[in-house]
């Protein structure tokens, strides 16, 4: 299975993006901001970092690259598009995923081995997972506050889109604590938290983000 | 001529750099002050006279990009510099 991980000029996360979809049994695709099309990939990762250096508000430029015009229209065909931290922020800039993320309202930069309940274990990105499974991965954001109006709110609660939820004291205001919401097809999925960064117990916390890049392969290899 | 986009965090929106600048300023004395928010003012340059349809072109460009209309308000006007 190919997956695109797709670099902006301040992605920062792209590298551990592929590493991570290689350990989970699929094959890294390298995309450009710029690239018109898609290079044939079955599945695209929006890595974290600081497209754009955050200017104006994280992902907001991003959002209108290129590669993102190739983006949207496969998820209107069903393609499986996983956000992490600036790829979250670019989807829901892009109004792919709804709601915002804002400053965090500790006023600080979090950066922590966050403990983590997944909400969800039917999505593209979470089927490898059990719902009310504990997963603890990396933080790493200061504009991780995830925002929406109560009706987007109560209707995310009522589909289930809450994908992954802050376990414990929440850590940056996130309304309901929130870490990450899924489209109504579940195959959209896009979370503050850095799963990519748990993926080999040597460089990590441990290995349970792996899960959403291994439910990504298995589900391709099962249909 | 110029046009003038104010983009301000809508007001249910928590607006943590308001209250930093809030607490900054009541540690300098400046304890009459109750509330902060903090907004951002794009000046956009255009060439020719700004016009009904001007402004509308300007509309469309804050709400697509300017401003993220989930957590922010704008406001065009053209400024007579």
């Amino acid at each position: 299975m190919r997956v695109g991980v797709v670099t902006f000029p301040g992605s920062l996360d792209e590298r551990d993006a592929a590493r991570a979809i290689r350990y989970a049994g699929g094959e890294p695709v390298a995309l450009w901001h710029a690239d018109v099309g898609l290079a044939r990939v079955d599945a695209v990762v929006l890595p974290g970092g600081f497209s754009y250096g955050d200017y104006l508000r994280c992902g907001a430029i991003s959002r209108f690259a290129p590669v993102m015009r190739s983006v949207v229209e496969g998820v209107r065909s069903g393609m499986p598009v996983l956000g992490i931290c600036n790829g979250f922020q670019i989807l829901c800039e892009a109004g792919l995923l709804p709601g915002a993320l804002i400053r965090n309202d500790v006023r600080t930069f979090v950066c922590r081995d966050q403990p983590l309940t997944v909400e969800n274990a039917d999505t593209a990105w979470t089927s490898a997972y059990q719902a009310g499974q504990r997963l603890v991965v990396p933080l790493k954001s200061g504009e991780g506050g995830y925002v929406a109006d109560d009706a987007t709110l109560e209707a995310l609660e009522a589909d289930a889109r809450v994908v992954v939820r802050y376990a414990g004291a929440n850590p940056n205001g996130s309304m309901r604590g929130i870490a990450g919401v899924a489209s109504e097809d579940g195959r959209v999925v896009g979370l503050m938290p850095h799963p990519e960064h748990a993926v080999d117990a040597l460089t990590g916390p441990g290995t349970d983000g792996l899960g959403f890049f291994a439910s990504l392969i298995r589900s391709a290899v099962a249909a | 001529m110029s046009v003038v986009v104010e983009v301000m965090p809508k007001p249910e929106i928590l607006d943590p750099q308001g209250q930093a600048v809030l607490s900054a300023l009541h540690r300098l004395g400046f304890t009459e002050v109750s509330s902060v928010r903090q907004g951002k003012r794009f000046e956009l340059e255009l060439d020719g006279d700004v016009d009904g349809a001007v402004l509308a072109r300007i509309e469309e460009a804050a709400a697509t990009l300017l401003a993220n209309p989930v957590i922010e308000d704008h406001a065009v006007h053209d400024e007579i510099a």
